[in-house]
């Protein structure tokens, strides 16, 4: 399975490191990131990838709702696909 | 990554009220007709409640793990009156309350098909059905009613239209609130997902998927970017931005469909408002360049408004449905209010705004008193609108009983809040007591 991640949140020391190390802690493999400072918000975004045998989309969803709540980030996770449906033709 | 366009779309559902307003299954019930009335409202039970098991779960599934919120979740059934005509029942309330059942046991928000077509004349189950209308709106919560009375193609049914003003007034005396669960339609849709006028049509497949987008808030964002600039640019944003809205109904319908099993039917292209701040269509016309909605040029504005998002959202999905416009309704439109309240638009210019958008006087509420041949003709005017123009119009007015202009009646939720409005006084009573058959119009005949 595909989705991609946002993470949005006061910027602070180490927030790439607690969202990286939570998706290894699910087995997500990382294939994109970027992330960027705006109006001192720190955005990054993330393309992830997983087995869906494994984890469920829902499962994924809960742990990354407990890591945001933890820690002070608005944190959401999509399916990929619906990204591509609205802005390609 | 395109992180431009994530941002965009998450934007878009987070501070802009992008939604998926419905995801309505219709249901065909022909197949649950039967001369005994209890064994027909059994099938009819069974046969929603079979049909739509997991609708609320796949909907729920989507909005999971798409991130897209789905508002309603809906069901929309063959009109009752031509299903329970076989029985012999003389009321059909007790129809009324198995949909009611078959809604709650699903968990949707609302069914629709309490519903006839008299547009042409009565068979002996409309009639039946009309009269129950108040009796069934008062014991059920979850149930639309909606009646067509006239069309392009047959003229408008006078008699019917004299009928529902007093069934309106009925209803209000037993409860203002429940005449927003029916509307009176001219050329009523087969494939609207929206309610309270949803019901499925008689030419419709056994159970089909449509789903009614929103956004009225992207497109308000989207126009301040383009501030000062020609007429031109508006249109085009506007399209734009009603391609990207549409495709997510697209994209939403068609995996809901997939998850269910039942044929995708059609994206209806509608600009629907709710009462929360952002989410108005009367703030698009404000940002259009008017000082306030009920302005000169507010029916050009919305027009335009109503033909772009047409044209933007035709491309974006493969079958276009429904009502397919800009809506209207007054107590879901906070701006809308604001304007009433303060004497910026009044029912006249309403009505002329209903011939260039969908649907028609919606969701707005008169003074207690007025006449059952008032409202009447003005559901005769809204009806003379769509016959001539080939358009979907309705009317769906509150008479809030015991109240005046200057007072307001709640709804509550994402019904809002409606200002009572003044109408003219002068009455139609003796145009309507005439009864009898307004002929199509001569552009009907296209053969």
């Amino acid at each position: 399975m595909k989705a991609i991640i946002t993470v949005v949140g006061q910027d602070q020391v180490g927030i790439v490191a607690t969202v990286a190390n939570e998706l290894a802690h699910l087995n997500i493999n990382i294939v994109d990131i970027s992330q960027t400072l705006m109006d001192h918000n720190f955005t990054m975004m993330l393309s992830g990838e997983w087995d869906d045998h494994q984890l469920s989309f829902a499962d994924a969803k809960t742990a990354l709702d407990a890591l945001g709540e933890q820690s002070g980030l608005t944190i959401r996770i999509q399916r990929q696909a619906l990204f591509d449906a609205i802005q390609k033709l | 990554m395109e992180s431009r366009s994530i941002l965009e779309t998450i934007q878009m559902v987070a501070e802009e009220n992008l939604d998926i307003r419905t995801i309505t299954m219709g249901i065909s019930l022909f197949d649950c007709i039967d001369s005994d009335g209890a064994k027909a409202r059994q099938k009819i039970y069974d046969k929603i409640t079979t049909s739509a098991r997991d609708l609320v779960k796949v909907a729920d599934q989507i909005q999971t793990e798409y991130g897209v919120p789905i508002i309603n979740k809906r069901i929309a059934v063959t009109p009752i009156a031509l299903i329970a005509a076989a029985s012999g029942d003389t009321d059909y309330v007790a129809y009324a309350q198995t949909m009611e059942q078959a809604a709650v046991a699903l968990g949707v928000d609302l069914i629709g098909g309490f519903s006839a077509l008299v547009q042409k004349g009565y068979q002996s189950g409309d009639r039946k059905l009309i009269a129950s209308i108040p009796q069934a709106l008062a014991e059920t919560s979850r149930v639309c009613s909606s009646v067509n009375v006239g069309s392009t193609r047959a003229g408008i049914n006078l008699d019917a239209v004299g009928e529902m003003g007093h069934i309106i007034k009925q209803i209000a005396a037993k409860d203002p609130v429940n005449c927003m669960s029916l509307v009176v339609f001219a050329n009523a849709v087969d494939d609207n997902p929206f309610m309270a006028g949803a019901f499925h049509g008689v030419g419709e497949a056994d159970r089909v998927i449509n789903v009614g987008i929103s956004g009225p808030g992207v497109v308000k964002r989207a126009l301040e970017q383009v501030r000062g600039q020609s007429i031109d640019v508006v249109s085009e944003q506007i399209k734009k931005t009603a391609f990207k809205v549409t495709r997510m109904g697209q994209f939403v319908g068609s995996i809901a469909a997939k998850r269910l099993k039942v044929p995708f039917g059609i994206v209806d292209l509608s600009l629907a408002p709710t009462p929360n701040e952002g989410d108005s269509v009367a703030e698009i016309l404000e940002e259009i360049g008017l000082e306030s909605v009920g302005a000169p040029g507010t029916t050009a504005a919305l027009a335009l408004l109503n033909d772009a998002v047409k044209k933007g959202g035709v491309m974006a999905c493969e079958h276009v449905g429904g009502l397919s416009g800009a809506f209207i309704p007054v107590s879901e439109d906070a701006e809308m209010i604001r304007a009433v309240e303060a004497g910026r638009l009044g029912i006249e210019k309403l009505e002329a705004m209903t011939a260039v958008c969908s649907v028609g006087l919606d969701m707005i509420a008169v003074p207690g008193d007025t006449t059952a041949a008032t409202i009447s003709g003005m559901i005769a005017d809204e009806a003379a609108i769509g016959m001539i123009n080939n358009k979907t119009t309705a009317v769906r007015v509150i008479p809030a009983t015991g109240q005046q202009v200057g007072d307001s009646i709640e709804f509550g939720g994402l019904f809002g809040r409606a200002p009572i409005m003044a109408v003219n006084p002068s009455q139609p009573t003796a145009f309507v007591q005439r009864g009898g058959h307004i002929p199509a119009p001569i552009h009907s005949f296209k053969n």
